[in-house]
């Protein structure tokens, strides 16, 4: 066997040039969030300074906690939400407006944030509700509910529909079926939806500023304010934080999408 | 149980269509216990579709389908005492083999015990010992299709149903595993319905075979009778070879027909059992049953004007192992095919192209059909 071919220096330069125009800006936040200096351009030297005046700013810790309620909660129902409605897309009988309803379902994937803001907004104005925790919560579910949709359906899609068959000939009803065997089969699926939804609501500034209320605010929100009135050291370490985590959520929602897809195909070692 | 005499399973006049494709096309059929029925058809005929509608996945839009005396058309598949083994065999990635048999078992709300004894005796019997912890993504083909068996026999059905069960095996597979199949029906005693495209799997395996055509069962039959009596020429065509010579006229000799066609003369024929009405007509031959000779056949095969005698020149040789297949040009402007055995190592019979031969066969290796 012939080794594989070495990456010529071209490919080398551009891959180099591609990374460090996504990572480069990414790299020098994390960095700069280990500043001892109080001026965020200038270097120093190490602290962890600005990581303990976040712990201490209670404003900011509350925002983070409100940002993770609401990603969990909206998370969860979306993919609740998503979930049923791919499982009707696909499983169900051809019903009329089939085409339609996916359609829309597909909707907010390209619609863009402001119209979806802005019109949530109205309908809660107009049904007179309190702007807060539940308003964006909802909003979020509405944006990430088709991205869960979209993952378990593609998912549902490449299963064998003769594998519920099997499961009702041995003696399920189709409830049972469903979730004997084919819930088993799209969970990787549904876990890289929840992730997806999660991550999705916990960087969203545009939604959450239109339908958040006063007195909870999401932590980009409030990022977005202090920025506003001049960086400080210490948005660089809460974004540090949130980077973390958000890669965190991504890479398992990716290995469990993998696993999810080299499942019934190939053998998957893991 | 059904009494004595009676059929473990009756389909009366069921249908079925989809939108306007009328897919089954009231089919009526007796199965007895202990029965290895074959549904043969090209694709589309609607075997599979029938072969649903006993498993539960299809509702009849006509008829009824009795098991044991007891219509069952309408009854849900987690309802009926039938078992399918699917063409793909559907195993359920995500558990072992184990898992697989016993999944059925467990719904039956067996007890833990007699589930793992079930599940070892069923792996037993078709041998797949040692592989219980495995996943269907780690087996072979063959191995899939025996768990794919194992699952289906665990619950102990009153009847199996096989959808195209061999089709993804390859022909030397294929061929063991029919052998193994048969052993097996014939060992638990159940009935098998299998369904299939391929006419010599089903007259391998087989008791009875059902051929169907357009969502009509055109024949039902043993596979004897199905090869050798064909009830009509699109059979004779869809089941084997066979070479067809369309009637112009008859005429009565005794307990023989004469019968004149284009292509290949005048042929005697042996006055079939039910008259031979007007309209078209045609005599079908088996090539096995054409013999052929350099002179022609010779005193032992009884008087001359018994015997159907076809001068033509060999156009064409097709070797096959164990039989040759040679296209004769007749004289009379038609083709007739004859297999011939290689009973010889040594090709001291073979004919050559273009060498002048007789084709002959006897009145009683005609068949005439009525299309």
């Amino acid at each position: 066997m012939r080794k594989v071919s070495r990456l010529s220096r071209f490919n080398i330069a551009s891959l180099a040039l591609g990374l460090s125009f996504l990572y480069l800006p990414i790299l020098i936040l994390v960095l700069y969030s280990f500043n001892a200096s109080r001026l965020v351009t200038v270097w120093g030297g190490w602290s962890l300074r600005w990581y303990h005046e976040f712990f201490n700013d209670r404003a900011m810790i509350e925002a983070a906690w409100m940002s993770l309620r609401v990603a969990v909660s909206s998370a969860t129902i979306a993919t609740l939400l998503g979930t049923l409605a791919a499982v009707a897309l696909s499983r169900g009988e051809r019903f009329r407006g089939r085409t339609l309803f996916s359609g829309m379902l597909y909707a907010p994937l390209v619609m863009p944030e402001v119209i979806t803001g802005l019109s949530l907004l109205l309908l809660f104005v107009a049904l007179n509700a309190e702007r807060g925790f539940w308003t964006v919560t909802i909003a979020h579910t509405t944006l990430t509910m088709c991205f869960v949709a979209v993952v378990v359906q593609s998912r549902l899609g490449s299963l064998d529909r003769s594998l519920e068959e099997a499961a009702m000939d041995l003696g399920c009803d189709p409830v049972r079926a469903f979730v004997s065997v084919t819930l088993p089969l799209i969970a990787p699926a549904i876990v890289a939806g929840w992730m997806l939804a999660f991550t999705l609501s916990l960087d969203d500034l545009v939604i959450a500023s239109f339908t958040t209320g006063p007195g909870s605010a999401t932590l980009p929100i409030r990022i977005y304010s202090e920025v506003r009135l001049g960086v400080k050291p210490e948005i660089n370490a809460i974004c540090t934080l949130v980077i973390a985590l958000i890669a965190v959520v991504i890479v398992i929602a990716s290995l469990a999408s993998k696993l999810s897809s080299s499942q019934g195909e190939s053998a998957a070692p893991l | 149980m059904p009494a004595a005499g009676q059929p473990l399973l009756r389909i009366e006049g069921v249908a079925k269509t989809f939108g306007t494709f009328r897919a089954v096309d009231g089919v009526s059929l007796d199965i007895k216990a202990g029965e290895f029925f074959a549904l043969l058809g090209p694709s589309g005929c609607g075997k599979t579709t029938l072969l649903r509608m006993l498993a539960g996945f299809e509702a009849p839009d006509e008829g009824r389908i009795l098991l044991g005396g007891k219509d069952i058309a309408q009854a849900l598949p987690h309802e009926r005492p039938i078992n399918m083994m699917f063409q793909n065999y559907a195993l359920f990635p995500h558990l072992s083999v184990r898992d697989n048999i016993a999944f059925g078992l467990k719904r039956a709300g067996m007890a833990r015990a007699d589930i793992a004894m079930r599940v070892a005796e069923m792996v037993a019997l078709v041998k797949l010992e040692g592989l219980e912890k495995r996943k269907p993504d780690q087996l072979s083909g063959g191995q899939c299709q025996r768990v794919a068996l194992a699952r289906a026999l665990a619950r102990r059905p009153q009847l199996l149903l096989l959808d195209e069960p061999l089709a993804a095996l390859d022909k030397k597979l294929r061929e063991s595993t029919q052998a193994e199949l048969m052993e097996l029906q014939r060992r638990l005693g159940m009935t098998f319905i299998i369904v299939t495209h391929d006419q010599e799997e089903a007259m391998t395996m087989a008791s009875r075979i059902g051929v169907m055509k357009s969502g009509k069962l055109a024949q039902v039959a043993s596979p004897r009778e199905l090869y050798e009596a064909p009830r009509s020429r699109w059979i004779a065509e869809f089941v084997g070879d066979i070479n067809l010579f369309d009637g112009e006229s008859k005429l009565r000799d005794g307990h023989r027909l004469i019968i004149g066609t284009r292509d290949a003369g005048a042929l005697v024929v042996a006055e079939p059992r039910e008259p031979v009405g007007a309209g078209r007509f045609s005599i079908a031959i088996r090539p096995e049953k054409v013999k052929l000779s350099r002179r022609g056949p010779v005193s032992e095969v009884g008087r001359e004007t018994a015997i159907n005698r076809l001068d033509g020149v060999i156009a064409d040789i097709c070797y096959l192992g164990g039989t040759t297949t040679y296209k004769v040009k007749l004289d009379t402007g038609g083709t007739v095919q004859a297999s011939v055995a290689n009973s010889a190592r040594l090709d001291v019979d073979a004919y050559s192209l273009n060498q002048h031969v007789v084709a002959w066969f006897t009145p009683d290796d005609c068949v005439v059909l009525q299309s």
